[in-house]
């Protein structure tokens, strides 16, 4: 049995819930024939990927859902050996690059001009070219972003790509005007509530309107973790009458123990106790720049107006530095002591 | 490696040329054939003109911002040179997307230099190609190449000058080593003047059947600002998008907007009210009361939408920066706010907390104001 998230993921464009503007839009794309690069950028969970799936299927058919996964080794000219996960099916091959961290740009080099330069096997397909599929494009280094963009007008007759962002920030100018640009914003209330409906009546039972609007409030536009939400609280009480609590990941109110520690008392010994509980935060791979996030919000629901923007300032200044550096511990008491003062 | 030298033309294979040509980029379907036909860059068109005359070239240095022209001359004035024929012999092209460390300009471009052309001037299609003997290097994307590979360039440069020319094409010629600089005759491309670029966006459009409402055009070249290459691409972008429906549509202003990614004014109109500023007659003191909660949700709202923070940091500027009401030092602090704001974007700050952090900084100031 498979999750909710999953098991009522979109299959077709024409399943798609919402932004239906876009839904034609991309169907127009796929049917002309003239398939542009695309770069997909918009906040988590507001179903990028579903779309670039639903795109692939109008493509080039159900062929496209068989899906294998292979492991590939790339040699750097520095002679070391990387492993990357490739997610492909006949049509088309996904993968992260940036989870090799600097190295990215041989991986995208090889298997780009691997890709590009064999033409379509499958005699039955119905397009010409492959697809790669690029997800995280706002974590590739700028080297790696360099080298995809003479590349992309060059194999642009076997290949298109499209790439997956949270933002255009990070994307380099040359790569996005070389992209059609489609943003994917968060669903709305009203459309997160359809979505909610309409998976409770796949299960077969009612949800109350009450329980729905909680679940949106809680997840702030991302559906991925409005689902997830939703399955777990179905677990917890079948019925979902009355007043129920949300329930919350536990990092997060692990992370507004911290907060309340630090507005507690502001004193040294004080400091020593978040710092433990900073540690086991990061042992248990909670991004830092999550935590950092997190806190910072729950102080400064917490303070008087007139601290709110000094908390937000060092927030900013303190993650910036934590990116920068490498030791992330540091940062994050950097900004907890800061706060205490 | 070697396939990834071959110039954009001439590698075609002609089969499938017409086909080809239907999906090729438009802006490398129209790029100038020969010199003259550059846009709005008269002056260095007419410094080569001259040397292609005396078929003696100079070493160069081409700079100026992205859509200018800069390949797209060195790529027709080598064409003129050598005739479509000797165009791949003659001629190496490299760029950022090939591997170009310090070992890339020992061995490719010392074995490349290093055979002596002959002087050959009948070509195959008839005309005369001058075809001096000598060949050309093309080193697009210069300014990303190593501090060290440019120093090895250096002394190549001079011991083979006698059969090799370069051509460095960069965006910014302060990242070129000066010794490479002062071995080469610099010009600068200027980003395009309106009337050049409007007329080559019009030239494409009536070629290419484009239908498009009134102000289409205008509008592309105001969100391309100057660059010719950002405007061509919008423009086919869009034909796509509405060629695509069917019976196709004109293109509207709207999609225009929404494939260069500017964010609509009226969300930046609601950002600067939530700051404490009217987009119209400056200061209002009566905006600013909303205080932090405000400023916050309209930040979160725009993150929501997925807007880009460095797009809306433009943006903001754009429209607080010509406000003559405010005056000029909270102007001035609003301004260092926005600056480090896009410093902190740069080096890859997370999104939502520094936009938050910036807008707070303005509301901040102009609140005090």
């Amino acid at each position: 049995m498979s999750l909710w998230v999953d098991k009522y993921r979109p299959r077709n464009l024409d399943d798609l819930h919402y932004h239906p503007e876009l839904s034609s839009r991309l169907r127009s794309l796929a049917a002309s024939g003239d398939f542009p690069h695309i770069l997909f950028y918009g906040p988590s969970g507001a179903g990028k990927k579903t779309r670039i799936m639903c795109t692939l299927r109008e493509l080039y058919g159900p062929g496209v859902e068989k899906l294998r996964i292979d492991q590939r080794v790339f040699v750097t000219p520095s002679n070391r050996k990387l492993d990357v996960n490739v997610v492909q099916s006949n049509y088309h091959i996904e993968l992260t690059p940036s989870d090799v961290g600097m190295y990215d740009r041989v991986v995208i080099q090889d298997i780009l001009k691997e890709i590009a330069q064999t033409q379509q096997v499958d005699l039955n397909a119905k397009q010409r070219f492959k697809v790669v599929i690029i997800n995280e494009a706002d974590a590739l280094t700028r080297d790696a972003q360099a080298a995809l963009r003479r590349t992309m007008e060059k194999y642009m007759n076997n290949m298109r790509l499209i790439l997956c962002a949270s933002s255009t920030s990070k994307i380099i100018a040359p790569i996005r005007s070389r992209c059609l640009l489609v943003r994917v914003a968060a669903p709305t209330t009203d459309e997160m509530s359809k979505v909610l409906h309409h998976v409770a009546k796949k299960e077969r039972f009612s949800l109350p309107e009450t329980a729905a609007q909680q679940i949106i409030d809680t997840s702030s536009g991302n559906l991925r973790k409005a689902l997830l939400v939703f399955e777990a609280m179905k677990m917890q009480r079948p019925d979902l009458s009355g007043d129920i609590e949300v329930a919350k990941a536990d990092w997060e109110t692990y992370c507004g123990k911290v907060a309340d520690l630090i507005l507690q008392e502001q004193s040294a010994p004080k400091l020593l106790e978040v710092r433990g509980k900073l540690y086991e935060l990061l042992s248990h791979c909670i991004p830092p720049t999550v935590i950092l996030k997190t806190i910072a919000e729950r102080i400064v629901d917490k303070v008087d107006d007139t601290l709110k923007p000094q908390i937000v300032h060092w927030a900013a200044y303190y993650e910036l530095r934590m990116r920068m550096g490498s030791k992330k511990i540091f940062h994050l008491e950097a900004f907890v002591a800061k706060v205490m003062t | 490696m070697s396939t990834s030298t071959l110039p954009q033309f001439g590698s075609r294979p002609t089969h499938s040329a017409q086909e080809n040509t239907k999906l090729q980029p438009w802006v490398e379907k129209y790029r100038p054939k020969t010199i003259d036909d550059v846009s709005s860059q008269e002056h260095t068109v007419a410094v080569l003109r001259k040397s292609l005359q005396s078929t003696n070239l100079p070493h160069m240095l081409f700079y100026g911002p992205p859509g200018t022209g800069k390949t797209s001359t060195i790529l027709a004035l080598a064409r003129q040179l050598f005739g479509p024929d000797l165009f791949r012999a003659r001629v190496l092209e490299l760029n950022a997307s090939d591997e170009r460390g310090i070992s890339v300009v020992r061995d490719k471009i010392k074995t490349f230099a290093r055979e002596t052309p002959k002087h050959v001037s009948v070509s195959s299609d008839g005309k005369t190609y001058p075809c001096p003997p000598y060949k050309l290097i093309i080193l697009d994307e210069a300014d990303s190449m190593t501090q060290d590979a440019q120093s090895a360039l250096r002394r190549i440069m001079e011991t083979y000058s006698r059969i090799t020319r370069f051509c460095l094409v960069c965006n910014y010629v302060t990242r070129i080593i000066e010794p490479l600089a002062s071995r080469c005759s610099k010009f600068r491309f200027r980003p395009l003047a309106q009337g050049s670029s409007q007329a080559r966006v019009e030239m494409i459009a009536s070629a290419e059947g484009v239908q498009a409402e009134d102000g289409v055009l205008p509008l592309i070249l105001q969100l391309a600002g100057g660059d010719l290459r950002k405007a061509i691409t919008y423009l086919q972008t869009a034909q796509r998008l509405h060629g695509a429906i069917d019976p196709p549509t004109p293109i509207t202003a709207m999609s225009i907007h929404e494939i260069s990614g500017v964010v609509p004014v009226e969300t930046i109109r609601g950002l600067l009210r939530a700051m404490g500023v009217d987009p119209d007659s400056g200061l209002d003191a009566s905006l600013a009361k909303r205080g932090f909660q405000g400023v916050r949700t309209a930040v979160k709202q725009i993150g929501r939408e997925g807007w880009s923070a460095g797009q809306v940091l433009e943006q903001i500027h754009d429209a607080l920066i010509p406000l003559s009401s405010i005056p000029a030092i909270p102007k001035a602090q609003a301004a260092l706010a926005i600056a480090e704001c896009d410093k902190g974007l740069c080096e890859g700050g997370d999104e939502e907390l520094q936009l938050l952090d910036c807008c707070l900084r303005i509301w901040d100031v102009m609140s005090k104001a």
